[in-house]
């Protein structure tokens, strides 16, 4: 992928999480146009360097010492300041202890874990599956984003529910859509689909269904089936 | 093990008998080998309320073991409402997710529409370009909505708890701003009046004063609600003290909205992160003590004072000007008007495309067939909607379509509660309990 060298200013690396193919999403369908041949990079925003601006340094820095503190090394993989939003991408073996320090810690004093949401990159290999949470902190009105990877091969993560109570449902929710086990949940059922449903709906691998409508003669195939761009 | 005699054969039944565990006679006869047992044994009962149980607020399924009437514990079951729309929205273009956010929490569509249209500009940079009208616009309907909501929880909390007249009054007064939202963007629900770049067509002419007229109305009715159940015994008997929550419980359980300003913190995202424009209007943050259903009603009546508040103060700063980015390749193309059919596109538009320009054709099928790409990354931008923190988190890989969407919405993390709030308290006040939290099943499920 080194043909894409792409490093917008203020980024110090590229981090490329698949490849896109083609312009317009049908496969194999004899397409003469030759858009069917593009292939493009999938580039999320890469690690920032410091400073970061306004109090994210602050956030940075005093995350940084109370790990050290704690004992933790290596925790946080790297920094991404995008769009005026800061995410920590964390090592999934120091979440708890990462997790511990942003809500004890007075000078982080992040009290909310809000919502936890799961993405699926099937190309990022052994980072298949991306587990983020977004912690809040009412105290100093701030907002940070932890981001996990973990491969799709071994699809294990500490639980948070015994730091934040509030993530039971999100991590029931995480594993239902996605399939990712939370060791340590109290009771790790589905939430939204029905007890014995087989797969888990919002990974990529799984299709949209639905059938193809028929309407005066003509079919019209379902949404995932259709020439789409991408 | 005691087994009853059976006094009374089923004459339809089988010559099967049942011989294990306790047997009861549904013919009765039985009560003295039933009042015989010992004290403590088979007193813990579970009950399954809903999910179609009129008090539970849609299909809120809720199990309960009882002691007698004292709930002894309480679990939700939720799911019953889902129906994939985060699936659906990544086979759809960016601006055809609006039309599927606006029925996840179908009480407040304005709030989730716009909570997905703040990340996905956040996503496409275009933050400091939406148009101050389109910013005014969509705070007046927000704020209208979040009138219109906290009206529908008054009306369904209080038919559940018997006051049938503030049933009917909050449905009547909802029905004011629905005609308003019928007015501006043709739909009652459901309307995906926000769009990406600003909001999907302007206010018709005469759409101010009616809404003018309509602020003026409702205050005056919204007095009667409050005068019905304010100081009124019944109420305060079935609210004072009920679904008790306070804040290191809403902290734990990361609860927002109305339950956490009701014990006395004033956290309101329109303060600590405005968005939209919110920081150019003033309204206070209505807070209560008392971390109970009672505190949770003032706080909403109190809240929808504030937000007509806010609607005068936009109707003041709403001057003409664009609703939609200036930017072509984002802004859609074309504007409806109201047909001899009463629906359709507008006639000049139709006519520049099919028979004035073929580039403006070429364009205006680009946009709306392929849409446009929202380069690569994530934005989570959350926003005060009636019932807390609504947030979308938006993931883009560069695509015409989003890669995942995800919403934070409120009472999906707020029914958590529902067991702390009721256990240890009598059936009656789980009813109570609920109502105060305000879940909508299409938030909760999506």
């Amino acid at each position: 992928m080194s043909e894409f060298p792409v490093v917008p200013d203020g980024l110090a690396a590229i981090d490329l999480v698949g490849v896109r193919k083609g312009a317009f999403g049908s496969q194999g369908s004899g397409d003469t146009s030759g858009f069917g041949g593009l292939v493009a990079p999938i580039v999320m925003p890469g690690a920032s360097i410091p400073p970061f601006g306004g109090w994210c340094d602050e956030v940075a820095e005093e995350l940084a010492l109370s790990l050290v503190d704690a004992g933790v090394s290596g925790a946080v993989e790297k920094i991404v300041i995008d769009r005026g939003e800061m995410t920590f991408y964390v090592a999934p073996e120091n979440l708890i202890a990462f997790m511990t320090e942003c809500r004890d810690e007075p000078a982080l004093r992040f009290e909310m874990c809000t919502s936890v949401s799961g993405v699926h990159f099937p190309q990022d290999t052994n980072r298949e599956l991306h587990i983020v949470y977004a912690l809040l902190s009412i105290t100093h009105n701030r907002r940070i984003r932890v981001e996990v990877s973990i491969p799709d091969s071994d699809r294990h993560l500490p639980s948070l529910v015994a730091l934040y109570p509030s993530v039971d449902w999100h991590e029931r929710e995480t594993w239902d859509f996605f399939g990712i086990i939370f060791d340590g949940h109290p009771a790790l059922t589905r939430i939204q689909m029905p007890d014995d449903w087989v797969g888990h709906p919002q990974r990529k691998d799984y299709p949209l269904g639905g059938i193809p409508v028929e309407y005066k003669g003509a079919s019209i195939p379902a949404p995932d089936h259709r020439r789409s761009y991408n | 093990m005691t087994t009853t005699e059976f006094t009374n054969s089923d004459p339809f039944s089988g010559s099967y008998d049942t011989t294990d565990g306790t047997v009861y006679n549904l013919g009765g006869g039985d009560w003295d080998s039933i009042a015989a047992a010992p004290e403590g044994e088979n007193e813990r009962i579970v009950v399954n309320m809903g999910p179609q149980h009129p008090s539970t607020h849609g299909v809120l399924r809720m199990i309960l073991e009882l002691e007698g009437e004292t709930v002894v514990q309480a679990r939700c079951g939720i799911g019953f409402l889902h129906t994939g729309i985060e699936k659906n929205m990544e086979f759809r273009t960016w601006v055809q997710g609006v039309t599927y956010v606006t029925r996840m929490d179908y009480l407040a569509p304005m709030f989730n529409e716009t909570a997905y249209c703040l990340s996905v500009e956040r996503l496409l940079g275009i933050e400091d370009q939406i148009p101050e009208r389109a910013n005014v616009i969509r705070v007046m309907m927000m704020e209208l909505n979040r009138v219109s909501s906290h009206l529908v929880a008054l009306a369904t909390g209080g038919m559940e708890l018997g006051a049938l007249t503030a049933m009917i009054f909050g449905f009547r007064e909802r029905e004011l701003v629905l005609d308003i939202f019928e007015m501006v963007s043709g739909l009652r629900m459901n309307s995906a009046y926000i769009r990406p770049g600003g909001v999907a067509q302007d206010l018709p002419s005469g759409a101010e004063e009616k809404i003018r007229e309509t602020v003026v109305l409702l205050r005056k009715r919204l007095k009667d609600t409050s005068d019905l159940l304010v100081d009124n015994t019944i109420w305060m008997g079935r609210t004072v003290g009920v679904g008790y929550l306070d804040l290191t419980g809403c902290m734990a359980l990361g609860i927002t909205g109305p339950i956490l300003r009701s014990t006395g913190l004033p956290h309101d995202l329109r303060k600590s992160a405005p968005y939209c424009g919110y920081e150019n209007y003033e309204f206070n943050v209505p807070t209560q003590k008392t971390s109970d259903a009672y505190g949770r009603f003032l706080i909403r009546i109190a809240e929808m004072h504030e937000s007509l508040n806010i609607v005068d103060q936009c109707l003041d700063r709403l001057v003409p000007g664009p609703i939609m980015i200036a930017d072509k390749k984002i802004a859609w193309p074309s504007q409806l008007s109201v047909g001899s059919d009463g629906q359709g596109n507008s006639p000049e538009h139709i006519q520049e495309i099919m028979s004035e320009s073929m580039e403006a054709l070429i364009h205006h099928f680009k946009l709306v067939t392929e849409g446009f790409s929202v380069p690569a990354g994530q934005a989570y931008v959350p926003i005060e909607s009636p019932r807390g923190e609504l947030g979308a988190h938006v993931v883009s890989t560069g695509g015409t379509r989003p890669y995942r969407v995800h919403f934070r919405d409120p009472s999906f993390n707020n029914l958590q509660a529902v067991s702390a709030m009721s256990e240890g308290s009598m059936i009656a006040d789980v009813i109570a309990a609920v109502a105060s939290i305000d879940p909508v099943m299409g938030g909760v499920d999506r």
